[in-house]
């Protein structure tokens, strides 16, 4: 590991203005993926700024019926909170479907949704990874790739984002509220948050530099039954191959966002409006456009079959 | 890549040379401009003072250092293992403030003020913690590498269990959790066993929360 200086700062402008002051810096919460990375190197910043004491740890209630998620609060203490069980019970399932009951434990909302996008090789830093290494070309294109994008990849990335939190939050519409070096507040829904890998993978968010996520509002809660399916290579601990989160309401109705499948949480609105005529119109939509690898065609039947499987379920 | 104990080595072999004054003393200004632009001979120090099974500890760490090796390194309680040293494997497993984290994952210098318990923490070999004793009654390990974090996190699962955190399995949100044989199989899953010591290590844990499901 590279060396580091280190601070722990107790307000969000502090925070901002300490990654103003120090280039290299980097902000740390829960440091579960940042220090596995920077374990290997392929992070290294030169100074960590501690954001995870900041007073950001509530789940409130807003003006507008929903809730207010602070960015620091723990994914334990998320799906755990009585609210979220009870009207997002989406996110509850999705948060409990990641990682481990340890990682869930310091893991924070703000730090699952900064997880990096990634692969494999973008770990082993003997392979070329335009994500690692903007230029150098990608390893799994080609490669082993039975874990990797089936929608939105581009011609230099094909990772995943892993996140499966993300997931209900965006069938949830979700929106992240940040605050930059200037002070300047803004709410980005969480469908335009990640960015399409095009020719630049290493850019994953719409983020500045230095700006800080404070929270994350989910809206006043829609009902229905909640069902998040998560399909993995071992029944527990593991990343998703795909996943299927869904709202299904009484008549049919209902929304629908997929994990596993592309570089961010994949919702498509319009393929929604098919949910009461089954999996297959729905996949479809959802899955337009797909393009595969000799490995990963697979993910295409089985968003299918598991989305016909939790409509099954949804119906009782 | 350096790891921590070649790092240790290396900072013992700088201590041995004589340079230790430089070293040691050397304190990295927290929170200002300065601490951007370490000195470049040394790596940037902090301190930390944390409560360890009981007891005040004050360490001045390398930033870098793990709680794991601060754990084992420093304060040589070597019961926490390493195994991945990745968040994958659950062997580092600590209990901090209650709750069980991997402790290779977290840097020391982040704990400031916090109450860890490690395996030497929760009993001795003659005042066995209830599922130390457990483990050892049901043979719940073999080599015994991935022990200590699996006892660890076994205490701390029935914790969270009867603190209503629900998990992967728990059918209804709306109720309690319950402990049965699928909740800690599920709730376990962050703690590997190279043995598969797993079914009496599930024995162990019904036997200490008093279920014979
Ligand atoms: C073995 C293993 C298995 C895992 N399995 C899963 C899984 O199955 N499903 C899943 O979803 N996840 C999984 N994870 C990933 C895990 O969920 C993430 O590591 C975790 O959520 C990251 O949160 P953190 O708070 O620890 O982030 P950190 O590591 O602290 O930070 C991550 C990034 O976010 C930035 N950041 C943190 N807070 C802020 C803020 N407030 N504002 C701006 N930037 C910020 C940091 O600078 C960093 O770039 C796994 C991880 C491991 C190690
Ligand atoms: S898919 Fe993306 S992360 Fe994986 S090797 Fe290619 S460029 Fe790197
Ligand atoms: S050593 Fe920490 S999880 Fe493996
Ligand atoms: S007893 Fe050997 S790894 Fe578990």
């Amino acid at each position: 590991m590279k060396s580091f200086t280190y601070e722990r700062v107790d307000s969000a402008a502090a925070a901002t203005a300490a990654f103003t002051r120090t280039p290299g810096a980097r902000f740390i919460a829960g440091g579960t993926n940042l220090l596995d990375l920077m374990k290997l190197e392929i992070e290294t910043p030169s100074h960590l700024i501690d954001v995870s004491r900041l007073a950001l740890d509530k789940i409130e209630a807003t003006a507008e019926g929903g809730l207010r998620i602070g960015a620091m609060v723990r994914n334990t203490d998320l799906a755990s909170d009585a609210r979220v069980r009870r009207d997002y019970g989406l996110l509850t399932r999705a948060l409990v479907a990641g990682a481990s009951g340890q990682l869930r434990n310091k893991a924070t909302t703000a730090g699952n949704l900064l997880q990096r996008t990634r692969c494999p090789y973008f770990y082993d830093t003997n392979q070329p990874c335009n994500k690692r290494k903007p230029g150098s070309g990608c390893a799994a294109i080609g490669g082993f790739n039975r874990l990797h994008a089936v929608v939105g990849a581009s011609d230099a990335c094909i990772a995943t984002h892993p996140s499966d939190m993300a997931v209900a939050m965006r069938a949830l519409d979700a929106a992240i509220e940040t605050v930059d070096a200037a002070g300047k507040a803004r709410a980005i829904p969480i469908a335009d948050f990640y960015r399409a890998p095009g020719k630049t993978p290493h850019l994953e968010t719409v983020l500045a530099p230095g700006e800080l996520i404070t929270a994350v509002t989910l809206p006043k809660p829609v009902g229905g039954t909640h069902i998040y399916h998560k399909v993995r290579d071992r029944a527990s601990y593991a990343f998703a191959l795909i996943s299927v989160g869904a709202i299904v309401q009484r008549d049919g109705t209902g929304r629908v966002a997929l994990g596993g499948v592309g570089y961010k949480p994949w919702r498509v609105e319009a393929a929604e409006a098919a949910l009461p005529r089954g999996a297959k119109p729905v996949a479809d939509g959802l899955l337009a456009g797909a393009r595969t690898t000799h490995e990963n065609a697979y993910k295409l039947p089985l968003v299918e079959r598991t989305l016909a499987g939790v409509l099954a379920q949804a119906k009782g | 890549m350096q790891t921590p104990e070649e790092f240790e080595l290396s900072r013992r072999g700088v201590l041995a040379g004589g340079a230790a004054s430089v070293a040691t003393v050397t304190l990295v200004p927290i929170g200002t401009a300065a601490a951007a632009a370490p000195a470049a001979k040394s790596p940037p120090t902090a301190k930390v003072a944390f409560e360890v099974n009981g007891a005040a500890r004050a360490l001045e760490l390398d930033t870098r250092t793990s709680l794991l090796d601060a754990l084992r390194e420093h304060l040589h309680l070597t019961g926490t293992k390493k195994g991945c040293d990745h968040g994958q494997c659950g062997a580092c497993t600590v209990i901090v403030d209650g709750r069980r984290i991997n402790s290779c994952l977290t840097l020391a210098v982040m704990h400031e003020g916090e109450k860890i318990t490690t395996i030497e923490g929760l009993g001795t070999p003659d005042k066995m913690h209830a599922m130390q004793a457990a483990f050892v009654t049901h043979d719940g390990y073999q080599c015994g590498y991935c022990t200590p974090g699996q006892i660890c996190s076994a205490v701390a699962v029935l914790d969270e269990i009867k603190a209503g955190v629900p998990s992967h399995v728990t059918a209804d949100l709306g109720a309690a959790p319950t402990v049965t044989k699928v909740e800690l199989r599920e709730r376990m899953s962050g703690n590997i066993c190279r043995c598969g010591a797993y079914s009496n290590i599930i024995d162990a844990i019904t036997d200490v929360a008093g279920v014979k499901a």
